[in-house]
């Protein structure tokens, strides 16, 4: 079924390019227990893309593992929000980029845990538990840093201000949601909108920043009509091991 | 032919160490679900503690290499996801065991009860991330050790 097989990328695509971007800070990290955390962080990711990715291969039915998908598509064949493939910047717009996924990620995978299609509901309630652990050390690190020194807050309003816009898309409907709506598999993503500004606007508040006005959103990493430059510089590291050595195993 | 008793098969698998914290047993873990023989073929269930986990394939060998070593070959480990995996499927022996090792077992409350080095009771968290997915670095202000809190899931 191809909306299923859709929706199970846009789930493993958002994981599996939101842990690679966090993984780029391993030996980087302004202090070691933050390094350590956001290794961390990154495995769950990519141990949940496992997990959507595997199952998308098998609902393909093409033989194609969880590995085949992360490693041997191109750009275009990605269907994650273009929120995630962002740079990392400095740590207080690596650490609002994951709040925002964070909060968005919880909340659907609550409601997958009541998916008609068991699979996925046993896939949301093991993802779910990592998430909430997430998200509760994202968001009080955007409120130690938001309601922190002058120079910290500036640079969390400035990340806040340039990854508030693609928020949007997270948020989108189309024809594949529509399917999974009608078969009792996944939320509309739209209904999320409520629960998430509910917890994103508490803690944006509780941080002293200020969510910006304008409602628009970038769009069509989800529908993979077009991502942004920096997905395909991604790529590049993260395949470029099996696209040199096919195949190659350790 | 006759096959040991599952019960035979569960203590065999409580002797297997976990390969982080090898003090204790992959049973003391919770993560063995469930031992069934289907004729002379034995199944065993495991369900992964964090999804990203690294060591689980190394877990999944050591489970299979633990049954070979007592004449079991004949094996098929099967991944469950739900019910999650829960720090409640502690066994109290490997909790005992993890505070004799110098890391806090998880405690109901979701924070240490006690510092593993001293018993003092002024803790504060250093990080929610440890050496592993599974544990959180905490400090006791009483006798200033660092010490690993095995977290609450």
């Amino acid at each position: 079924m191809d909306a299923l097989f859709q929706f199970l990328l846009r789930m493993g695509d958002n994981t599996l390019v939101l842990g690679h971007r966090v993984s780029e800070w391993c030996g980087h990290s302004p202090i070691l227990e933050e390094d350590i955390a956001l290794a961390n962080t990154a495995l769950d990711m990519i141990g949940q893309t496992q997990l959507w990715l595997g199952l998308a291969g098998e609902v393909e039915g093409k033989g194609r593992s969880a590995d085949d998908l992360a490693f041997l598509r191109d750009a275009w064949d990605f269907r994650n929000v273009l929120l995630v493939e962002l740079p990392n910047g400095d740590f207080g717009q690596t650490m609002m980029r994951q709040f925002l996924f964070d909060a968005w990620n919880v909340t659907m995978l609550g409601r997958l845990m009541q998916s008609s299609d068991k699979r996925v509901a046993d896939i949301a309630e093991k993802a779910s538990k990592e998430a909430a652990y997430h998200v509760e050390r994202s968001g009080d690190t955007v409120v130690g840093l938001g309601d922190g020194t002058e120079e910290s807050h500036a640079r969390m309003q400035a990340a806040l201000d340039y990854l508030w816009p693609y928020v949007g898309e997270m948020f989108e409907s189309d024809d594949v949601d529509a399917a999974m709506v009608e078969a009792g598999i996944s939320p509309d993503p739209a209904s999320l909108r409520g629960e998430f500004d509910e917890l994103v606007g508490r803690v944006l508040a509780e941080a002293t920043l200020t969510i910006p006005a304008s409602p628009y959103a970038h769009k069509g990493g989800r529908t993979g009509y077009m991502h942004t430059e920096h997905l395909g510089h991604l790529l590049a590291t993260m395949q470029w091991l099996q696209r040199a050595y096919p195949g190659a195993k350790w | 032919m006759a096959h040991p008793s599952t019960k035979q098969v569960w203590d065999w698998l409580d002797q297997v160490p976990d390969p982080e914290i090898p003090v204790i047993s992959l049973v003391d873990l919770g993560i063995i679900r469930d031992v069934a023989w289907q004729g002379d073929h034995l199944d065993v269930t495991v369900t992964p503690t964090y999804s990203g986990c690294p060591a689980t394939t190394q877990i999944n060998e050591d489970i299979l290499a633990g049954l070979a070593s007592h004449g079991l070959t004949d094996v098929t480990l099967h991944r469950q996801l739900s019910p999650a995996w829960t720090t409640d499927w502690l066994s109290d022996k490997g909790k005992a065991a993890l505070e004799r090792f110098g890391i806090a077992p998880p405690a109901p409350k979701g924070t240490p009860e006690r510092c593993p080095h001293c018993g003092g009771q002024n803790l504060e968290k250093t990080s929610q991330f440890g050496s592993t997915p599974c544990k959180a670095l905490w400090r006791c202000t009483d006798c200033l050790e660092p010490f690993d809190y095995f977290k609450c899931i």
